[in-house]
């Protein structure tokens, strides 16, 4: 991977002049190479993960669920067209084929467990193509994209040493 | 009255009052920190734990578990095509500090020479003195970016001596070597005919070229007592875990001190060491990338500000001279950096008597402590001036 992705993967705060300090390039160059990853949809959005536990004035956050969707591929197509046809409701956060015995796994976000159940069996059961469904409530998050969700605990080296 | 005339002359630490300094003071910026700030990667520290599980409480054989010193013999061959003999040519030590320790007290003879280079790690001076040697100091230059060149080396060579220790990259200048430029080295050491401990800890952290162990030159095998460990490459200081390759002779003199002071390594930090040759590399790449940036990062950082650096090729400390300040001592300097701007970092006298004008900065730090300990320098470098 460009080191200019990896940077911003790992930090997506850091600014082109950081990042060309960072591997000796010029800012310009730096600028461009940005620009054309936003461009061309290779960086396609730039946020923060945040730990909803961590998060003061929570309301009501919303409740999250890992489903299961085993489907009936289509002649020609396969399962590209069932899944627009999910991945394209606003509930469904994000979709991924699997290999194994499902075949979508999705991850869908509602204001609570009814919400989501209702969209379960309102909208995505009763879909021709779609045989079955299994839904997982997700209750706490520990880890995610690599993030561990946990307050940072103090470095343990002294402040100085040779 | 009762402490030893040899350890009494030991020059007392110059900066042991900063450290204590450092060491009391919340909220600092730390940039004087001789170890990775990455945690052990989780496969080895859980290796550890279950180590204990399983009941490996005991000692090792002297020389460490044959497991191990196989797995580094294999890692040696098949990295740097080395050949050595896992039984009689590998010791595991407590750390490199401890192989250095073992290493000059099993080859000087009282009185006999040890060229050390300047600026250098603080203890090679006081092991040699410890074991009744006299160090000979190479000093550096850095308008050469702290190298040791063949010249310099035999200036300084005098009759009687019997060692180089060798540290590349180098704390703290993180001044490294290419292979051609260690070929000159290694002439001058067969030509004076004297052995060289190579400290090469730092190995895995070299940016610019390939890392060239010394012992992979010809005919310096035999010469050369190989100092290694895995402290820095796989961020496991705490572990105090190393190893020494070299002659069978010299080795087998080594493991006798080490059975009668250390005894063994520690266990669990052996088990978890065979645990990062086996599947450490992955993780050893990403840090480096990551202290390549950082390095990238710092030194152009401090040459926007004044202070003048050359670019190192390895480890991760950049040595930037304080000349600019106009006559400032580095311990001054240090001192009044931490309390006008709670930025930390070491003077350069820690590492030579010629080094009062350069200060050591570790980048094992966050970008943000990075960006920020440059912002707080620039901000105290202008006040300075405005004196």
């Amino acid at each position: 991977m460009d080191e200019i992705l990896e940077i911003l993967l790992n930090d997506a705060r850091r600014s082109p002049e950081e990042i060309a300090k960072m591997t000796r390039k010029p800012v310009a160059v730096v600028k461009k190479t940005i620009k054309k990853y936003e461009d061309d949809g290779t960086i396609v959005q730039y946020k923060a993960i945040i730990n909803p536990e961590m998060v003061e004035d929570r309301g009501h956050p919303p409740v999250r669920a890992l489903i299961e969707v085993s489907i009936l591929p289509q002649k020609d197509v396969g399962f590209d067209h069932v899944a627009e046809r999910i991945y394209s409701f606003s509930e469904v956060k994000s979709c991924y084929l699997v290999s194994g015995s499902y075949d979508l796994l999705l991850i869908v976000e509602g204001e609570n467990i009814q919400t989501v159940a209702e969209f379960v069996s309102s909208k995505l059961s009763p879909m021709e193509n779609v045989r079955q469904t299994t839904t997982h409530f997700l209750l706490k998050k520990y880890k995610e994209d690599g993030k561990i969700f946990k307050a940072p605990s103090k470095s343990k080296r002294l402040n100085i040493s040779y | 009255m009762y402490v030893s005339k040899l350890v009494e002359s030991l020059p007392p630490s110059g900066i042991r009052a900063f450290f204590d300094l450092v060491l009391g003071m919340k909220d600092v910026i730390s940039l004087g920190v001789g170890e990775p700030d990455f945690v052990t990667p989780w496969n080895i520290r859980e290796k550890a734990i279950y180590s204990y599980e399983q009941g490996y409480t005991s000692y090792t054989s002297n020389k460490g578990l044959a497991e191990l010193r196989k797995d580094i013999v294999d890692f040696l061959k098949s990295r740097y095509g080395l050949q050595y003999d896992w039984d009689k040519e590998m010791l595991v030590t407590v750390g490199v500090s401890e192989g250095l320790d073992i290493a000059v007290r099993a080859i000087l003879n009282r009185g006999e020479k040890v060229l050390v280079h300047e600026p250098c790690f603080v203890a090679y001076a006081p092991l040699v003195k410890l074991a009744g040697g006299e160090p000979i100091p190479v000093i550096t230059e850095a308008s050469e970016g702290f190298k040791v060149t063949p010249e310099k080396l035999q200036k300084a060579w005098k009759k009687g001596t019997k060692a180089f220790i060798f540290n590349y990259p180098c704390n703290p200048t993180g001044t490294s070597y290419t292979k051609s430029e260690l070929l000159a080295i290694a002439k001058v050491a067969k030509k004076l005919d004297f052995l060289i401990l190579s400290d090469e800890v730092y190995d895995e952290l070299t940016y610019d070229f390939d890392h060239t162990p010394m012992a992979t030159l010809p005919g310096m095998k035999d010469r050369v007592v190989y100092l290694n460990g895995f402290s820095k490459a796989y961020a496991m200081t705490g572990f105090r875990l190393g190893w020494a390759a070299g002659p069978e002779k010299i080795l087998s003199a080594m493991t006798k001190i080490h059975q009668y002071t250390i005894m063994c390594a520690p266990i669990s930090s052996q088990m978890a060491a065979r645990e990062a040759i086996k599947n450490g590399a992955k993780d050893v790449l990403a840090m480096k990338r990551e202290y390549n940036r950082r390095r990238n990062f710092i030194v152009t950082g401090l040459n926007d500000i004044g202070l003048e650096c050359h670019m190192p090729q390895g480890a991760f400390y950049a040595f930037p001279s304080i000349k600019s300040l106009g006559g400032m001592s580095s311990l001054d300097f240090a001192k009044e950096l931490l309390e006008k701007e709670k930025v930390a970092l070491v003077p350069g006298n820690a590492f030579g008597s010629q080094c009062a004008d350069h200060v050591r900065i570790s980048y094992a730090s966050s970008y943000d402590n990075l960006k920020e300990a440059v912002a707080r320098m620039k901000r105290f470098i202008e006040k300075r001036k405005k004196r």
